[in-house]
């Protein structure tokens, strides 16, 4: 856990992390109380003007606030990440695990059901069934990525299981006659927290992506404002064609600055799991060298001392 | 979207397992047999949800249909369009099963109904229209931005923590996290609309004869296919890059990569043939695993760019609650990725001689 939480890209990628949700909680307070304005107010003074003056990051065409509908999307948008996050980490536990722990055939029939999710192009899926159901609020949205989301999850969570499985501690827990539930419980998941938590926050931006093309692909209705949603509007109503870069553009790096925050951390994890990868790292491999070549002085010193 | 993470190549556990090469090739037969069994059953489970969505769905989408043909062609729809339309979407008062069957029944003459907003226009014309263009546009851009990828990510591997490694390896990350229809209306607005190089919508020029054997026209098809196609490699190449970096930088560890240095043998020689040969299995048998996920950016890319493929196809489709045009492109797309999973499978075959079943 310490390694965990010294290792640079970790520290970086979950303080982005932290800011992101911290607007999402305190975003639309933000905007009422420091902005004074609301992102569905109207500035007719001000109808798609370029950032500066009295709109730090100018209007769109309906005159409203760009920087107040980005703050306040960002709630939107980690919302629907989190819930879908949620479920897709939720389900994946369930089965994998599960799979993982029991094996024999339910093991097989649930990886061939993951197998069967995985292999389907998810985002026609996703479209198709959104297409049926006219006015999607965001709650069903995010249930519906998270339904598409799982299997990639489990089948992480699955291999893990099953290394798990084999290690000497399950084995005498089983001699001792441990409850099969109480030893997933208690001593496989413990265990699974690393890479749950890493799944977890990819599924968050796997979500946070999915909703955004959804919306841009005019799904969902409701008033509800999200970063897809901005760039959904600034593509229909031409804010492309006019060159209103500041109002599709920021949107588009938040979600980007999001899901690079979220590579940095399992970039950081992959590291500490995986040690060649972190060996590879030169600077790494210059203070260790470095390192021995005092302590070889040092010692050098210390015996034409004595 | 979403990267495959390379999944570590399991290594031969018991070096008295090995039967020698004839079993092999058996046995990479009987792997290519299992896959050909799991893409049917997918297959299967394709289209029975292909089936049941429209049957599970709140309200009847038969009579939403109906009211929309009612008002697209603007007649009352006579009872045989009706019972073609009850075939699709069930009928209340029928059992399932009898209805799953017919269903069956149709799918196997290739019916797959009219058209609701291009009535009474076959679904098949319109898909078999679209097709080409979407098979053009995905089939090359996966296979370049896959190729790119892989080479640049070898490449940074072989020298991990190096000046090329730590600088692009996490500008890389960036990239990837770009949402690809935010960067397709990006590339809209700097290469189409600022700098005007290229068109920013349709699939050829309207102006020149649509004619194959026409070099003008397919000439034009190459132009307005540049846009779309460069966001779709620009995705593309990151994913690989990533994952071929990683399992790179474990393989230049290897003992045979040391001695292959060590007989003097060229550096690029050592890097491609040795290194990157034994890291590249990971990133095929991704590319079996992503081509489902690399469709959702071919939608997209193809939306922005009005591209007349089975994307921009099934985007129309959803807005215009044209069910029977969107569940056979559904089921194209599905039946075509799984053909290309098994394409896939059987190159991973002929790269890697050890290949079982990975349980």
């Amino acid at each position: 856990m310490r390694q965990f939480l010294t290792n640079g890209k970790v520290r970086i990628g979950l303080a982005v992390f932290g800011a992101f949700l911290l607007i999402a909680l305190i975003g639309p307070w933000l905007v009422s109380s420091v902005l004074g304005t609301d992102p569905h107010r109207i500035d007719y003074d001000a109808l798609g003007a370029a950032p500066g003056g009295e709109h730090l990051l100018g209007t769109t065409t309906s005159g409203q606030d760009v920087l107040a509908q980005l703050i306040t999307g960002c709630r939107g948008s980690v919302a629907v990440g989190l819930l879908s996050g949620v479920l897709a980490v939720g389900v994946a536990a369930l089965v994998g695990v599960t799979g993982g722990f029991i094996g024999g055939r339910t093991d097989q029939l649930l990886t061939a059901v993951t197998n069967i999710f995985a292999t389907l192009p998810s985002f026609p899926l996703m479209l198709i069934v959104a297409g049926y159901m006219a006015n999607v609020g965001p709650v069903a949205i995010a249930l519906l990525i998270g339904l598409f989301e799982w299997p990639v999850c489990a089948r992480y969570l699955r291999a893990q299981t099953l290394s798990l499985r084999g290690r000497d501690f399950v084995q005498a827990l089983r001699m001792v006659g441990e409850s099969r539930w109480r030893m997933v419980l208690v001593e496989i998941m413990p265990h699974l927290t690393g890479i749950l938590s890493s799944l977890f926050l990819r599924a968050v931006v796997t979500g946070v992506f999915t909703e955004a093309g959804l919306r841009f692909l005019g799904i969902g209705g409701g008033d509800s404002v999200t970063w897809g949603t901005m760039i959904a509007f600034a593509q229909q109503q031409e804010g492309v064609v006019r060159g209103m870069w500041w109002w599709f553009a920021p949107p588009g790096l938040f979600i980007a600055l999001l899901g690079t925050a979220t590579a940095l951390v399992n970039f950081g994890l992959d590291e500490i799991g995986n040690p060649v990868l972190r060996h590879s790292s030169r600077a790494a491999v210059r203070r260790a060298t470095a390192h021995m070549a005092a302590r070889r002085d040092r010692t050098n010193t210390v015996e034409v001392a004595s | 979207m979403a990267a495959t993470r390379a999944a570590p190549v399991q290594a031969p556990t018991q070096l008295g397992k090995y039967r020698g090469p004839r079993t092999g090739s058996r046995a990479g037969w009987t792997f290519l047999l299992r896959r050909l069994g799991f893409y049917l059953v997918t297959a299967w489970a394709a289209i029975t949800l292909n089936f049941l969505i429209p049957r599970f769905m709140p309200g009847d989408p038969a009579v939403a249909l109906m009211k929309n043909l009612q008002q697209a062609s603007g007649t009352v729809p006579n009872a045989a369009a009706m019972q073609a339309v009850r075939m699709f979407y069930g009928d209340p008062q029928q059992n399932l099963l009898q209805q799953y069957l017919e269903y069956w029944k149709s799918l196997a003459h290739f019916d797959f109904g009219l058209s609701v907003s291009h009535y009474p226009t076959p679904v098949s014309d319109i898909v078999l229209e679209a097709l080409p263009w979407t098979v053009l546009l995905a089939g090359t851009t996966t296979v370049i931005g896959w190729l790119l990828g892989t080479l640049l990510g070898a490449f940074l591997g072989w020298k991990p923590g190096g000046r090329a490694d730590s600088l692009l390896t996490p500008v890389t990350a960036f990239f990837y996290s770009l949402p690809p229809f935010w960067l397709a209306l990006l590339v809209v607005y700097v290469f189409g609309f600022t700098l005007g190089w290229f068109p920013i919508s349709g699939g050829y020029d309207p102006d020149v004869p649509f004619q194959l054997n026409n070099l003008w026209f397919l000439l034009s098809v190459l132009r307005y296919g540049a846009l779309p196609a460069f966001t779709l490699i620009f995705i593309g190449i990151n994913g690989w890059l990533f994952a071929m970096r990683n399992v790179m930088v474990t393989t230049v560890g290897e003992d045979y990569v040391l001695l292959a240095r060590a007989k003097g043998l060229r550096p690029h020689r050592v890097m491609l043939r040795y290194a990157a040969r034994n890291a590249l299995l990971p990133n095929v048998s991704g590319l079996a695993l992503a081509l489902g996920s690399i469709f959702g950016g071919v939608i997209v890319a193809e939306i922005v760019f009005t591209y007349p493929g089975l994307g921009y196809v099934l985007f129309q489709a959803v807005s215009s609650h044209d069910f029977p045009l969107m569940q056979t492109i559904f089921l194209l797309i599905t039946l075509g990725v799984l053909a290309a999973n098994l394409i896939a499978d059987s190159t991973y075959v002929l790269l890697d001689p050890r290949t079982r079943e990975q349980r």
